[in-house]
């Protein structure tokens, strides 16, 4: 049977060409000088202190991250907790309506709130008919926000829902055996024990969206950009690869940090396979 | 526990949770049979953005060069992420370690992050962004989604069974293809239809690697939305929310068959 172990070597091959090559890649490109040779200058560029474009679009994608991260916690949790309260068989029709939108092309998603939301589009039409001038709705940091939270909720709900549905139900009658009413139940038994859930709604929200750049272009025009919107530019129009391979491999050291971060809190069961 | 009876409050909130993820979408079908341009008003029952759909070559290069280069990559993933699975199973576990992380990559790994790197080895290398350098990058995230589907089969799978054909006399490739495959064959079929709706939904990478001269239906919509609200968008979301739709419940249905079998077996 130690010939199978061969049996991966195809994959290995192929992981070493196009998934750790093109990974080491970025990493020497944010290192390349002009002339060959190594330089730090990209990285200096890009953490400049004194003429900080770059430094505020990052904080402005880390900051909307966080922000969009907050409003699905703030509705995702209740649903999860509604949805894990359901009878089983209603519970996995729920849960695959929620997955269904994620798979629908983001892009299309993303365009669909375009028509919602331009001067042009149905909620104005709609406040038109009350009587109500049309408002600037797009090309806002709202709007961006909006599409993060609408592209995002599930992978906050999914997670919660996924511990909140394993808690051992022994615990909480102990819990209100001993005398504690129903708030004092969430409290102190079940969003202690949810918490895993949270850590890895809460990475699979922030992630996405702090590198996200065609939702802030579509949404949020050009004053909104994020940091996945100049890294973009850097690649597709201005051919600065160096600098963008530097915000390229930042970028990607805070999302391993962050993950490394979630992954000590995280329940093994409560991050995979959500999708499905 | 005490059940929580429905409150009105949580069937009202499940309500509007809903109403905010379906509604747009909803907004975007209904609209693709207006026979009028502009979204403010409508104009009657119309197929004309269906029709004019089908008429841009465009549009429908780039539908025929996505789903071609799914079909491809699922399959090639199929193949190569089973073999994998399979090797790893097998393999110590260091090496199965090692190469459990490195699969893990391109699902952790932003997909710009993904994307640029691919078309930085496409460049170093010299080869040629087109329809080659798109499927190439289409397997290299698909891969791991097959694996991720295969590995639980494996270890569920009992050990025995394969050297117990063996006992009989089968070959070691008669074993694999009449005890071990059929065993992990679901696994192997999810993995595949999950690959290729991955590969079905992705832009950035596409976007990345594809190069000038080809197109997915992603990357079009996309040009598109840049010059403004067209109304054959709203036809194609159409066409691609039923897909993806029959897609999940393909999958859906075969999950919850085996499941059903797996608990008679058990009994």
């Amino acid at each position: 049977m130690k010939k199978f172990r061969y049996a991966s070597l195809p994959f290995a091959v192929y992981a070493l060409i196009f998934i750790l090559a093109p990974l080491i890649l970025i990493v020497f490109y944010s290192f390349a000088g002009p002339n060959g040779g190594l330089t730090l200058e990209h990285y200096k560029a890009f953490f400049n202190f004194e003429d900080p474009v770059y430094l505020q679009v990052l904080w402005r994608s880390i900051k909307v991250a966080a922000v969009s991260t907050l409003i699905c916690l703030a509705l995702g949790y209740p649903m999860a907790y509604i949805l894990s309260k359901m009878r089983p068989g209603l519970r996995d029709t729920m849960v695959f309506l929620f997955v269904l939108p994620m798979w629908m092309n983001f892009l299309l998603r993303t365009y669909a709130w375009m028509t919602l939301l331009e001067r042009t589009g149905l909620i104005n039409t709609l406040l038109g008919k009350l009587g109500l001038g049309p408002l600037d709705l797009m090309y806002t940091q709202g709007a961006v926000i909006l599409g993060n939270v609408y592209n995002f909720l599930p992978f906050m709900i999914l997670p919660i829902y996924n511990v909140l549905v394993k808690i051992d139900s022994s615990v909480v009658e102990a819990a209100q055996d001993l005398g504690a009413n129903r708030f004092v139940v969430f409290r102190k038994v079940i969003f202690p024990l949810s918490l895993p859930g949270v850590i890895s709604g809460v990475s699979m929200t922030f992630m996405p969206a702090v590198s996200t750049f065609i939702i802030s272009r579509l949404l949020g025009g050009g004053q909104q950009a994020l940091i996945g919107d100049i890294i973009e530019n850097q690649f597709k129009v201005v051919g600065n690869w160096g600098l963008g391979s530097a915000m390229s491999v930042a970028l990607m050291v805070l999302i391993l940090a962050a993950m490394n971060v979630a992954r000590k809190y995280e329940d093994e069961n409560a991050g995979g396979n959500v999708l499905l | 526990m005490k059940k929580v009876k429905k409150s009105p409050v949580s069937i009202l909130y499940s309500a509007l949770i809903f109403l905010f993820l379906y509604a747009p979408i909803a907004v975007l079908i209904v609209y693709s049979f207006n026979a009028n341009k502009s979204r403010g008003s409508w104009g009657g029952f119309s197929l004309k953005w269906y029709q004019s759909l089908f008429e841009d070559g465009a549009i429908m290069r780039s539908l025929y060069t996505t789903l071609s280069v799914a079909l491809i990559a699922s399959l090639v993933s199929m193949v190569m992420g089973t073999l994998a699975a399979l090797g790893m199973y097998y393999s110590r576990r260091k090496v199965r370690r090692l190469l459990n992380n490195v699969s893990s990559l391109p699902l952790v790994n932003p997909d710009i992050v993904t994307g640029i790197s691919l078309l930085l080895l496409f460049t170093f290398l010299g080869f040629k962004l087109g329809y080659v350098s798109l499927l190439l990058s289409h397997i290299a995230f698909c891969v791991p989604y097959v694996i991720t589907s295969v590995a639980p089969r494996l270890y569920q799978m009992d050990r025995s069974l394969f050297e117990a054909a063996l006992d009989l006399g089968a070959t070691p490739s008669q074993a694999f293809f009449k005890v071990v495959l059929p065993e992990i064959m679901p696994g192997v079929v999810t993995g595949a239809l999950l690959a290729f709706t991955i590969s079905l939904d992705d832009f950035v990478v596409s976007f990345f690697t594809a190069g000038g001269g080809v197109s997915t239906l992603s990357m079009t919509v996309y040009s598109m939305t840049r010059k403004g609200v067209k109304p054959e968008i709203n036809a194609i979301s159409a066409i691609m929310f039923v897909s993806v739709l029959l897609l999940l419940i393909l999958i859906n249905l075969r999950s919850s068959r085996e499941a059903k079998k797996q608990k008679q077996v058990r009994r």
